[in-house]
């Protein structure tokens, strides 16, 4: 009993002591951005108790509440990178797991050949995508673009994004289907549906939550982003990792600013993990169960 | 590509009616060549026009776009014209192919064709082929190959990684309270964009006078806590900062593994009075062994390509000390303008990556097959 007592301890001992460690960086950020010079040289890490917290990052970004309704530059600059993160990463995400779905319902249904590729190579060809470094495809992308006028468009952004993520979808979507037994579309079939109407009314919907996970799996990845985005866009286009990342390198930014922003950009995805994470757990988890 | 051809016996398979007319077979012909044909003359008009053989064009090559778009719809069309019901399975692959091999195919086409040429943007001059000149200068480039070195480094801090993450599954997956509480919280590191993390661990938490791991150093007795002057703890600091967001993939992965376990095989070994270790050594590794590797390799593939939080954070220093791969060349873009030399590296590190995807994947298909 005394030995079942000393490994529940030793147990929550380990797991708390590495969700502190998850969980400090997001605290200290939250807390900086509620600091002013002072607080921050001393390094004082408790508000209230050890430190007055103050709006002055926030203000700054136009987000305390006397500046909330007062007309903000940065936060006119904000929201538009905002928005334009939030519209590419859908976008992307979107055309991505259609894209990835069809392809990878295909591959799990049909026979295919396409030069000496068989539907093995085909999914290899899909799946070594993921190894393919962005620092290769960086520049001839580039020029690529510059050729064809989608430097700094949403348009541009998307289509690069949504290759990045299409290997994911397409690996986590082929087990989805596999999973789903294949009698239900043959008695469809016999019944005299096409193989669109039998995937779009009864294969789809059983898979609506894998569906879900690759989705939100995708979202994440494009919301982060930083290399590519860093490289076409500039000012149209250009999305929150790209300015804060800008920020970061100016000498002159304030702590409570770089914490405000640094926040602003996690929060969206922290809130997305809190509520929606056994979608992307279970996301996750379907590439490594059948690998 | 319009070769993706039928062949019989699909797992879904119903013998469907299949009598298409010539005349909607010539159709989907016509429809084929002539887009194929409008794209052609498209991209003759913009070539000459680039090359001002010619007045009339068009301002930049998005009409080419445009026409190879239309191109590539008429083939799926064409499809479902020339074979019926065979053509629309094809359909379900056709759109994901065609999207693969125009965005990474041609510009890997065209980059490999930069890696030959010597092109400076901030030269007036334009590229001019240079043969192997930026291999040779490659193989005397002494950072290169430190960058290189740095990535085996960081590739095999993952096995320090994944002791941590299967630690810290197998502690998750025991019998606990408040499990989903940790499953997030251990979650939240993953959802952090690498740039915020740069800033929030890199360069707030890590400052050297008032970070608050620079004073919980200092207070272990560490007098001067700084973490990116010398090459060795700033290479240390990066693999820990990268680890610290990459954990919770693994963790995750692993912890699926465990809950597929078979539950009775642990009850009949725990009856047979194995204690944990014999029950860990012999029985969960062995059948964790697929998800493990799974896993690892997963990880690698991130791994190879880390390179936000270090341009961010060090730029590479100490003199190289945490430059990765990306993070080099992005630079030799960034500082010297070298494309077509900065090109050729990053085709190099591709085939290095290829070579040593090739040899992981097979070995671990080699060891799956004699341990099953």
């Amino acid at each position: 009993m005394k030995n079942n007592l000393s490994e529940k301890i030793i147990i929550y001992g380990i797991l708390l002591l590495w969700t502190f460690i998850c969980l400090f960086p997001i605290y200290w950020t939250a807390t900086t951005s509620f600091k002013t010079a002072a607080s921050v040289t001393q390094g004082l890490l408790i508000p209230w108790i050890d430190f007055e917290p103050s709006w002055k990052g926030w203000r700054n970004l136009g987000f305390s509440p006397d500046t909330l309704f007062v007309e903000s530059n940065p936060r006119e600059e904000f929201l538009a990178r905002f928005f334009n993160t939030a519209f590419i990463s859908a976008s992307a995400s979107a055309l991505a797991v259609i894209l990835g779905s069809f392809a990878a319902y295909g591959l799990s249904r049909f026979n295919y050949k396409f030069g000496f590729m068989r539907n093995p190579d085909i999914s290899f060809f899909f799946l070594s995508q993921l190894i393919l470094p962005p620092v290769v495809l960086a520049l001839p992308v580039l020029v690529l673009y510059r050729e064809l006028d989608l430097l700094d468009t949403h348009i541009g952004m998307i289509l690069i994004y949504t290759l990045t993520v299409l290997p994911i979808v397409i690996w986590i979507m082929r087990d989805q289907f596999n999973a789903v037994p294949i009698e239900l579309e043959e008695a469809a079939l016999v019944d005299g549906a096409s193989v669109w109407m039998s995937f779009f009314k009864i294969v789809l919907p059983i898979v609506l939550p894998g569906i879900a996970s690759a989705f939100i799996l995708c979202l994440i990845l494009c919301w982060n982003e930083y290399f590519l985005a860093a490289l076409i866009t500039s000012t149209d286009a250009k999305t929150m990792p790209v300015m804060v990342a800008s920020q970061i390198s100016s000498q002159s930014i304030k702590w409570w600013n770089m914490a405000a922003i640094s926040a602003a950009l996690c929060l969206p995805l922290i809130i997305v993990a809190i509520f929606l994470e056994r979608y992307i757990v279970k996301g996750m988890a379907a590439g490594a169960i059948k690998g | 590509m319009s070769e993706i051809k039928y062949i019989e016996r699909d797992p879904l398979y119903v013998v469907a009616p299949s009598t298409v007319s010539q005349t909607t077979k010539r159709a989907g012909k016509i429809i084929v060549w002539s887009s194929f044909l409008l794209m052609v003359v498209i991209a003759i008009i913009q070539t000459l026009h680039s090359n001002e053989r010619i007045s009339f064009g068009f301002s930049n090559w998005r009409p080419v776009l445009y026409a190879y778009i239309l191109w590539a719809v008429a083939i799926g069309y064409s499809r479902v014209l020339i074979y019926g019901e065979r053509g629309k399975r094809n359909l379900f692959v056709f759109p994901a192919v065609m999207f693969i091999i125009s965005i990474v195919i041609f510009p890997l086409l065209f980059g490999l064709y930069i890696s030959f040429t010597d092109w400076n943007l901030s030269s007036i001059d334009g590229r001019k082929f240079n043969g192997l000149d930026n291999f040779y200068q490659m193989i005397s480039d002494p950072y290169y190959w430190n960058a290189l070195k740095n990535m085996i480094y960081y590739v095999l801090a993952v096995l320090v990684e994944f002791t941590i993450a299967f630690l810290l599954a197998i502690l998750l997956n025991s019998q606990i309270r408040g499990r989903k509480f940790f499953r997030i919280a251990f979650l939240i590191p993953l959802m952090l964009s690498p740039v915020a993390v740069s800033w929030m661990v890199g360069k707030s938490m890590l400052e050297q006078r008032f970070g608050p791991v620079a004073s919980f150093a200092r207070w272990l007795g560490w007098d001067t806590p700084t973490f990116f002057s010398n090459p060795v703890i700033a290479k240390l600091t990066m693999m820990c900062m990268d680890a610290w967001t990459f954990i919770p993939l693994m963790i995750i992965m692993l912890l699926a593994g465990l809950q597929a376990l078979p539950k009775e095989v642990l009850e009949a070994a725990k009856v047979d009075g194995a204690n944990k270790w014999t029950l860990f050594k012999n029985i969960i590794f062995p059948i964790m062994l697929p998800v493990s590797l799974t896993t690892l390799v997963i990880r690698i593939i991130f791994k190879l390509k880390l390179a936000d939080i270090i341009i961010i954070v060090t730029a590479g220093g100490p003199g190289g000390a945490t430059d990765s791969v990306t993070s080099f060349i992005v630079r030799e873009y960034r500082d010297r303008s070298n494309v077509g030399y900065g090109t050729l590296l990053s085709f190099v590190y591709l085939i290095f990556i290829v070579i040593l995807m090739t040899i992981l994947i097979r070995f671990v298909n080699r060891w799956l097959q004699r341990a099953s």
